[in-house]
């Protein structure tokens, strides 16, 4: 009697060693391939072979480099921006359709989210290129007279990032504006609050975790973004990413190493004070 | 009278908004489609005149293809042994009990934050001093890594809409603990590992941040072939192929969907998940 007893209760939880043979693939896999990479960033990039911080210090005192870590931040914050404003009445108008209206509107977030990100650069490198579409459309208009210089732009690379992030901003707001109790609403309504001030004091303050979480997430991402500045920027717009491929190209690997760590030193620092802020692995866990 | 007049004004202007985003994601996959089927060397939109050259040009270029092959057996490669190793891992999270728990947890998901370019040189450096660069094990290796956190996030939600009643009726019913894992625990996780698989097929298979430090000359993925053609030359065939892949997204979409309705217990949207490659 007592041993079934025992045998089912460890079907159901799992001993100490059990777990630690299921884990052990995963360990030994991220101990090779992720841990062990990361962790010899920084010693690569202080030794030459005599310890020397002279990489870090060539970063922050040369303003060509400073200035383009400057850059990567100022457009992530952008994009960040124009993604809540944009993306917010989507989420809203998402997280009230019914029928077939929502089903037309999660096919239009998702076919996207799911298309390769270089199909979609390539779509809009032939959209803002010279001869394209909305030089076109511009000049019919008449609003231009020669077809202006769109392509290899800063803001070419912001709408690239901006079409890409807009999904991760929107699913996050979208799902806690639908966790949102509806009595709360009625209630507002109920003590003469019209719908402008209900969504202001009632839905707006109640979606801020999501709004948190999704500008963190773009913010983070739009920072390491690597393809599209690659592909819709021009060599005047560098960007940290393609500063790195750069000094990997010219076979600086020190240097390439010190810029990737100073990359994710800032990555995780701005992920523990999201967390820390917003706790946003609460939705997210709840999310997947 | 007045009220509702700007009531309905507001209304009709949020909805404008919308629809002009939700245009903005969707029209410059369907630009690619049509401008696939002209046959002019510039990338024309509308096309002219209506040709299968390009697709044509694709399946006869031995560059195009190959890259093509590689792709596909790296990705089923990755999504084989992603979706076993991410399956385990999420049984013994669920299940085991351990100190450190929460810390395993954020290491599992961490290679989803760390920016994919800090990876992508990290592992340029071990490869080279390996001799890996370009090698078909390098590459599935690398996008393991990268497919990893989503089969453990999927598998994790759906172990723990499990339920446990069904495995101790199993085995109150007398079947021991393998009969008990192999014909109740496994064909309930099923569509679980099966949405696992694709979006860790999906993960390798558009992968181009590592590839493109990593394949070298042998080992040129699709993606990394595209991006080489359209950073290089503004390569036609590339619309073709991004049409194909537009295609390819679609079917994924409807086999989540599928999957989704025989998951045990589904939120809206969850399967449809957060993905996040740069």
């Amino acid at each position: 009697m007592r041993k079934s007893y025992l045998k089912t209760e460890s079907v159901v939880e799992y001993s100490l060693s059990t777990s630690m043979v299921l884990l052990l693939p995963i360990f030994l896999l991220y101990l090779i391939y992720f841990v062990y990479p990361l962790g010899r960033l920084f010693p690569i990039s202080c030794f030459e072979p005599k310890f020397t911080f002279k990489n870090y210090a060539q970063f922050f005192e040369e303003s060509v480099y400073f200035s383009i870590l400057l850059r990567t931040l100022r457009v992530s914050a952008i994009v960040t921006v124009v993604c809540l404003i944009v993306g917010y009445p989507v989420a809203h108008s998402l997280a009230y359709a019914k029928g077939r209206r929502l089903v037309i509107f999660f096919a239009c977030i998702v076919l996207p989210f799911w298309t390769s990100i270089l199909v979609r650069n390539y779509a809009w490198i032939v959209l803002l290129q010279r001869n394209g579409l909305i030089n076109t459309l511009l000049q019919w208009v008449g609003l231009v007279d020669e077809p202006l210089r769109l392509l290899y732009t800063e803001p070419a690379v912001m709408v690239g990032m901006i079409h890409f992030l807009l999904p991760l901003m929107i699913l996050p707001i979208y799902s806690v504006l639908k966790r949102i109790d509806p009595n709360l609403v009625l209630a507002a309504y109920n003590l003469g609050a019209n719908p402008w001030s209900t969504f202001l004091r009632v839905i707006f303050p109640l979606s801020l975790p999501g709004v948190g979480a999704g500008m963190s997430i773009v913010f983070v991402i739009g920072l390491g973004f690597f393809i599209t500045p690659a592909l819709l920027g021009g060599p005047k717009n560098l960007m940290i990413s393609t500063l790195i491929e750069n000094q990997l190209n010219i076979n600086d690997w020190p240097f390439a190493a010190a810029i990737a760590f100073i990359l994710l030193l800032i990555t995780i620092l701005l992920m523990m004070i999201f967390n820390k802020t917003i706790g946003f692995d609460k939705i997210y866990r709840r999310e997947l | 009278m007045r009220k509702e007049y700007k009531l309905r004004c507001g209304y009709l202007l949020l909805n404008m908004t919308v629809i002009s985003v939700l245009v903005f994601l969707v029209l410059p996959a369907f630009i690619v489609i049509p401008m696939s089927f002209g046959s002019s060397e510039y990338l024309k939109f509308p096309p002219v005149d209506f040709s299968l050259k390009w697709y044509s040009e694709f399946i006869k270029s031995e560059r195009w293809v190959g890259s093509l092959w590689l792709s596909l057996q790296v990705a089923v490669c990755t999504t084989v042994i992603a979706t076993l190793v991410g399956t385990l891992a999420s049984l013994a999270m669920t299940r085991g009990n351990f100190p450190g728990k929460a810390l395993v947890n954020t290491i599992i998901i961490s290679p989803m934050i760390v920016p994919v370019i800090i990876l992508a040189i990290a592992i340029y450096g071990l490869y080279a001093k390996l001799g890996m660069i370009g090698t078909r094990a390098g590459l599935v290796s690398a996008h393991t890594v990268l497919a990893l956190p989503y089969v453990f996030l999927i598998m994790t939600s759906n172990l723990h809409q499990f339920d446990i009643s069904l495995e101790l009726a199993a085995m109150n019913l007398g079947a021991n603990r393998i009969k008990t894992f192999f014909f109740v625990t496994l064909p309930l996780i099923f569509p679980g590992m099966m949405t696992s698989a694709i979006f860790a097929f999906i993960t390798s298979f558009d992968e181009l941040v590592v590839a493109n430090f990593i394949s070298g000359i042998r080992g040129t993925t699709l993606p990394k072939q595209m991006f080489d053609g359209i950073r290089l030359e503004v390569s036609p065939v590339v619309a073709s192929v991004s049409s194909i892949l537009i295609v390819v997204s679609i079917v994924t979409i409807l086999l989540l969907q599928s999957l989704r309705s025989e998951e045990p217990k589904s939120q809206e949207g969850r399967s449809l998940g957060s993905k996040i490659d740069i």
